[in-house]
């Protein structure tokens, strides 16, 4: 029954369709359509959540199909009371697990079936407040030769709180189970409690700071769909939001490197590459007066139009810093006391990263081609096609070369894109007010540097923002970690978590 | 190892040679001044998306700010952030910049806990916790050690335990989730037991405030020994503003 059109509706990123013409299924045909399409290798899950409407509680889920660039979204409603029980889909398409697991926490729905049910952040709206996040169930196994190390939430370097709990034979890490919700600040909920829109595009920009530019993306593209304004279409803006997307990508990449050879005690890279970091972004500071990028993007328009100034800037950037960044980075990736650190450490295979759903960069280093920019195109990516970087070994140093390789990738899209971009209109001025389209479900697909970003945003009968979702790519990601962990040393924890570089606070929310 | 001498050749002398008198470029954001021209105070105010605006007269708390600047872009004659980036304090009064007062920001010294003049002149240890941080904060943390901000050669380094610390540097708003964390951390730190804020959610909440998932109850109970505001931060306030508080 795929792709019939009385199950689901299909639907473009960014696009906005009303409510009504989301065909509403009973669960089982609900669960019928999912897993249909699911297992077919092109098709993946983009979001799929639980938002209270009416008295009832409707799950809404969005497939994307790689290979047409649209969107299958179907729902199905059931009643908002907790001990609910359905069955699970995670049972037979693993990837959904995040999914499911942050349905069952927030509306205390039992997935039958599923084999890892458990909580996610312990949101402050959770369903049950008797579950704290100190009464985290662990996984553990007994045996006279496993200990336990637990470790977090307050680490020894300067980074987020995550709490990580290794159980051990000797030095070999059998499993790592990774408990996270210590950053959850209530996100979502705060979009709908600040009504107006420099709120939540500030929130947007806050939901995970390293990703102001991408997370922001979303917000924006959603709310230019939602009120159809004129900048959905603009060129020229698509252009500039790229750029500065492009340069995020950049300076966070070079960060890590920089953090990674730091972690195999390479002091040169180490110092190079954070050098190298301080340009780029030092750039974006030039473009709108911030270095993460806040404060850049906005609803309907632009305040920081490029000019002729900035493009020879970032000329004079490039030269320089393509010279120095191949220096370093043949260095590096050539170095044996590198490789060896880096090499067949933290190895997660293909279809292990296919059975989660990774996306972004952990899903390109072992073998699988995801990228938003690539199957579901947004902003210039309609017009100027990128082509992503893939590796297959699924390791350390996959994770390592992947980044040098989106980097210079990277740098080629910028040539591109300033090639092109003056020739165009200018584009339009921000708006601070939109009108939404009322009664109306909206989707927008970014692929920020960890991977693919989705915010959906739902209005009521007065275009009232009803419902706004975020998924982090860090939902999926977390689990190729704990993966990679296994049959590993425990001495290459760090280097492995900088590899992957997850986001706490935007898994948290 | 001829490679190793190419690489460090070509890249020359990374590091400022003095932080106290770098300079930002002229478009970053940060201490505004607000001129004395006359506006509508209530809807420069209704603009802000923290709050941060106060009005009659008209002042800017940078403890709230966002320094998203579209304040100065509604009102250019009124409000004008300045490249100005030592903006740190050690009181939370001093964080409020009032209509037509173009003065730095200053670091009281006499409010500055005697102790920490006496014992911390060369030599500073930190204990960064997280509670609710964007992570934008904790990469500009990072960035004060890199090449260029340098900041070890001061004497001020993050370690990896609170045991080791002289003082904590807090970034985010405090989730609910962390709070207990954030605590005992604090507890475990000797005396002096130095409270850092840095960036606009510790200092206030920012964006936050009012979340029912943040728990600000930690700070009800100790005296702040410095703010340090941004979003995020930028190191060179950050490396400034601790310098002159350990300033002997």
């Amino acid at each position: 029954m795929i792709g019939n059109a009385e199950n689901t509706i299909k639907i473009r990123n960014n696009e906005t369709i009303s409510l009504h013409n989301i065909p509403l299924l009973p669960y089982h045909k609900f669960y019928d359509t999912a897993s249909a399409l699911l297992g077919q290798a092109h098709y993946h899950c983009v979001n799929y959540y639980g938002f209270p409407y009416k008295n009832s509680l409707h799950l809404i889920c969005a497939v994307a199909n790689d290979h047409d660039r649209t969107i299958e979204i179907f729902s199905c409603q059931i009643a908002n009371e907790s001990g609910i029980h359905l069955e699970s889909l995670t049972a037979k398409h693993y990837a959904m697990h995040c999914y499911e697991r942050e349905i069952a926490e927030n509306f205390g729905v039992v997935f039958t079936n599923h084999p890892w049910l458990k909580p996610i952040r312990y949101p402050h709206d959770r369903a049950n407040k008797s579950d704290t996040i100190n009464t985290y169930p662990f996984y553990s196994i007994a045996g006279d030769q496993i200990h336990e190390v637990g470790v977090g939430p307050v680490h020894a370097g300067v980074i987020e709180p995550g709490h990580f709990r290794f159980i051990c034979n000797g030095e070999m890490v059998l499993h790592l189970e990774i408990q996270l919700g210590w950053q959850h600040r209530g996100i979502e909920h705060l979009f709908l409690k600040k009504k107006k829109l420099l709120e939540r595009t500030t929130l947007a920009e806050n939901i995970t700071g390293d990703t102001a530019v991408g997370h922001n993306l979303a917000f924006v593209s959603l709310m230019e769909s939602l009120g159809n304004l004129p900048a959905r279409y603009d060129k020229k803006l698509g252009y500039e939001r790229a750029l500065a997307l492009e340069m995020e990508r950049i300076g966070i990449h070079v960060g890590d490197l920089s953090a990674m050879c730091t972690d195999v005690a390479f002091q040169l890279g180490s110092a190079v590459f954070g050098a190298l970091r301080t340009p780029i972004i030092n750039y974006t500071q030039l473009w709108c007066g911030n270095r993460f990028g806040k404060g850049f993007l906005r609803t309907g328009g632009t305040n920081y139009p490029i000019n002729e100034k900035l493009i020879s800037k970032l000329q004079f950037l490039f030269d320089d810093f393509t010279t120095k960044f191949n220096e370093i980075s043949v260095y590096t990736f050539n170095l044996p006391s590198v490789l060896s650190r880096f090499e067949g450490c933290g190895t997660v295979t293909l279809k292990q990263v296919k059975l989660i759903g990774a996306v972004g960069m952990v899903a390109r280093m072992a073998g699988m081609v995801r990228d938003i920019r690539h199957t579901h195109p947004f902003a210039s990516y309609t017009d100027i096609p990128y082509k992503p970087a893939v590796l297959t070994t699924g390791d350390v140093y996959a994770r390592g070369v992947l980044r040098k390789m989106e980097i210079e990738k990277s740098t080629l899209y910028i040539q591109t894109l300033k090639q092109n971009v003056m020739s165009l209109p200018e584009s339009p001025k921000p708006v601070y007010k939109v009108n939404l389209a009322p009664e109306s479900f909206a989707i927008s697909l970014v692929e920020g540097w960890r991977g693919e970003i989705c915010h959906c945003a739902i209005t009521d009968e007065d275009g009232e923002l009803a419902h706004y979702k975020v998924k982090e790519p860090s939902l999926h990601n977390w689990l190729g970690l704990a993966l990679a962990l296994r049959n590993t040393e425990i001495s290459d924890f760090p280097i492995n978590n900088k590899s992957f570089d997850l986001s706490y606070c935007g898994y948290d929310l | 190892m001829f490679e190793t001498f190419k690489i460090w050749q070509h890249q020359g002398k990374q590091f400022i040679p003095d932080v106290t008198k770098a300079t930002l470029t002229e478009i970053f954001r940060g201490r505004p001044e607000i001129s004395t021209e006359s506006v509508n105070e209530a809807e420069v105010a209704e603009l802000c998306p923290t709050s941060a605006i106060l009005t009659n007269p008209m002042r800017i708390d940078l403890g709230r700010c966002t320094f998203c600047g579209e304040c100065e872009l509604a009102y250019p004659k009124k409000i004008k952030f300045t490249n100005d980036h030592k903006i740190a304090a050690n009181t939370r009064e001093a964080l409020i910049v009032k209509e037509g007062d173009t003065s730095p920001i200053k670091i009281d010294a006499n409010a500055v806990r005697k102790e920490i003049k006496s014992f911390f002149g060369n030599s500073l240890k930190l204990r960064q916790v997280s509670a609710g941080g964007d992570s934008a904060n904790e990469w500009e943390l990072g960035a004060c050690s890199n090449v260029n901000f340098d900041m070890s050669r001061f004497g001020i380094d993050f370690v990896a335990s609170p045991r080791q610390a002289d003082g904590i540097v807090i970034t985010g708003a405090i989730s609910t989730n962390m709070a207990e964390a954030l605590q005992i951390t604090y507890d475990a730190m000797p005396f002096p037991k130095l409270i850092i804020l840095v960036g606009t959610e510790a200092i206030s909440g920012g964006i936050f405030e009012g979340s029912p998932a943040i728990d600000r109850s930690f700070l009800d109970k100790y005296k702040v020994d410095l703010y340090v505001p941004g979003n995020p931060i930028h190191p060179l306030t950050f490396i400034n503003g601790i310098l002159t508080m350990i300033a002997k």
